[in-house]
């Protein structure tokens, strides 16, 4: 059916449209972040079949430079998120280049190993990350406007979290993308084929670390504040969860799980309930047992079901 | 020369506490392709364990040291039936999903029930004192612990190269259908095997606890450090694992006293030591191809 993807993406936009309107715009805003980063981590685990554990690195590597930027030179906010999703690209090259030697649970240990690094590195760099007290009244500004408020800062964002994800659609329907998915289904197939595996998987990573980094700028700019949070290995499994809940391997699933578990951390947070983590373990581990497919996985086979029983 | 000496007796220490842990995750992974996410939340609970069994049964440091690791033991038996199990036919990736949804879960309600602070517990009575060697004196607890690391090992180490048992393990570890065509029953040794591995990450939970404080964190920042281990030795290598411990807790031991003054340096040089690993070997320092998956 033709008209199915048009439509769907016309009620996406719809829905990110009407976002801040149904909910908290400080919420709404949060859930665009997430996605980005939830799509960064499904670009490389769903279509690369490599499970980094070590995206916090790029999230928080480019919250900081974003805020450092912002801080430092007053730019409008899109310019200080891009040279933070590049600052995270940057140092996704030699990260990645270590890591896609290895595959499967080794490149997840890897990654995380590496993210444990960049976040003690951050943690001892006080002059530079202020340590405890974080960096502190990041800037937000775009020519003239006035963003302070979070509903017009969600409409400002919006276009920026948009280019990201049609980037990423892109990038998995080109040709690229195809060899990407070859290399995760069969590598040796795809070695054989004259591709050089490890340098595909190496641009892979380092596309996936700016499209989290573009994340991690916003997030920084969304809270206007920038902790060492973003850099522990907490954050690189929420993203994680939120792709795995979402689906794996299908786009759509990174904005279903972001809008859920921040909603439902969020919702948390406002009942007094400071276990946040007893939560979103127990949804992780019943996914990961009951549903493995995730939400939006899940309704694409239920739908590529339905015709077949008509006829 | 006592200084270093004594820097060095420090780096073995530590290097006994990844190695217990780093043993338990490599035996697990040898049999059932898991790596543990939860491991290090294990280490924390086997602290814990012991903190409970002295401040609400009056138990002491002993009775903690037998009675905790059987208990996290049956308890990680019970889990690996309950969930684990389910998921051996899918992609290793699952299990390792698994694992850290558990560690969430387990560290959240410690996390509730006790909160954050650490709690002091106090050395066992008769090995609260030192022990004059004479080069210098060495608290007795941490050469108690080091003795009993070393020991664990050795026994790990001849239980898999001696006994019948460990025939088994190390043959299903490396070829599991070849074992099974022989008619071993290899499934009926994963959950005790995976029991085992669990009881020692409980076992060095307590002998942590009255050397560094018990806090329901304690156990996540470490499992990091022996993943990079693990990758470091070779995770199809038991004898890698061990041998990169040691070798890991040296390092920051002597980083930590020759670097005080640079903290960073003492907290990555794991990490920077597994990147030169796999900069020139990939699998590992005594890991093998096949086990590279």
């Amino acid at each position: 059916m033709r008209w199915v993807r048009p439509a769907l993406a016309a009620a996406g936009l719809a829905v990110a449209l009407w976002l801040p309107n149904g909910l908290y715009p400080a919420v709404a805003v949060e859930i665009l972040c997430w996605v980005l980063f939830a799509v960064a981590v499904d670009l490389l685990l769903g279509y690369t079949g490599l499970l980094s554990f070590g995206h916090a690195a790029f999230w928080g590597t480019s919250a900081y430079v974003t805020g450092l930027v912002a801080i430092g030179s007053g730019w409008p906010f899109p310019l200080a998120v891009l040279a933070g999703a590049l600052a995270a690209a940057a140092l996704a090259l030699p990260i990645g280049y270590l890591a896609v030697k290895r595959t499967g649970i080794y490149f997840a240990m890897v990654t995380l190993a590496f993210a444990q690094m960049v976040y003690y590195i951050a943690n001892e760099w006080r002059s530079v990350t202020r340590g405890e007290n974080g960096l502190q009244d990041v800037p937000r500004t775009l020519g003239g406007l006035d963003l302070s408020d979070a509903y017009w800062f969600y409409y400002a964002a919006l276009p920026l979290v948009l280019l990201g994800v049609l980037a990423a659609w892109r990038i998995v329907h080109s040709p690229f993308g195809r060899v990407l998915v070859a290399v995760r289904d069969n590598p040796a197939r795809a070695r054989a084929l004259g591709y050089p595996v490890h340098r595909y998987k190496l641009l892979a990573f380092v596309l996936s670390a700016f499209l989290a980094g573009l994340g991690g700028g916003l997030f920084a700019m969304a809270h206007r504040f920038v902790s060492l949070d973003t850099l522990h290995w907490t954050t690189s499994g929420k993203a994680v969860i939120i792709v795995v809940l979402g689906g794996i391997g299908t786009l759509w699933g990174g904005a279903v799980g972001s809008a859920l578990v921040v909603r439902l951390e969020d919702w948390l947070a406002f009942s007094g309930f400071e276990q946040v983590g007893l939560v979103t373990g127990a949804v992780f581990v019943l996914t990961v047992l009951l549903f493995r497919r995730g939400i939006w996985g899940s309704l694409a086979q239920l739908a590529a079901r339905l015709p077949k029983r008509q006829g | 020369m006592t200084g270093f000496l004594q820097n060095t007796f420090n780096g073995l220490v530590s290097g006994a506490f990844l190695a217990l842990l780093a043993l338990g995750l490599a035996v697990i992974f040898g049999m059932l392709r898991v790596v543990n996410f939860a491991h290090g939340t294990v280490y924390m609970l086997g602290a814990f364990g012991a903190y409970v069994l002295l401040d609400s049964a009056g138990l002491p440091f002993w009775w903690a040291l037998l009675i905790v690791p059987v208990v996290l033991g049956v308890g990680g038996m019970v889990l690996e039936r309950a969930f684990i199990h389910r998921l051996t036919r899918l992609d290793p990736l699952y299990n390792f999903l698994l694992t850290f949804g558990l560690a969430l879960i387990l560290q959240d309600l410690v996390k509730w029930r006790y909160g954050v602070q650490s709690t002091p517990y106090a050395t066992p009575s008769g090995l609260d004192g030192t022990l004059d060697l004479g080069l210098f004196d060495f608290p007795a607890y941490r050469v108690f612990v080091l003795g009993f690391a070393v020991a664990a090992c050795v026994a790990v180490w001849l239980v898999l190269a001696r006994t019948r048992v460990g025939v088994v393990v190390r043959a299903a570890t490396e070829r599991p259908d070849l074992t099974r065509a022989l008619g071993i029953d290899v499934g009926r040794w994963i959950t005790p095997v995976f029991g085992f591995g669990v009881a020692l990450a409980g076992l060095a939970g307590v002998l942590a606890a009255p050397m560094r404080a018990v806090n329901p964190l304690m156990g996540s920042d470490l499992i990091i450090v022996v993943f990079a281990v693990v990758v470091i030795g070779g995770l199809g290598s038991v004898f890698g694992s061990v041998a990169a411990a040691f070798a890991i807790g040296l390092v920051q031991a002597w980083g930590e006293a020759y670097a005080s003054h640079w903290p960073i340096v003492a907290q990555i040089t794991v990490f920077v030591v597994m990147a030169a690993v796999l900069l020139w070997r990939p699998t590992g320092l005594f890991g093998r191809e096949e086990m590279a998956a």
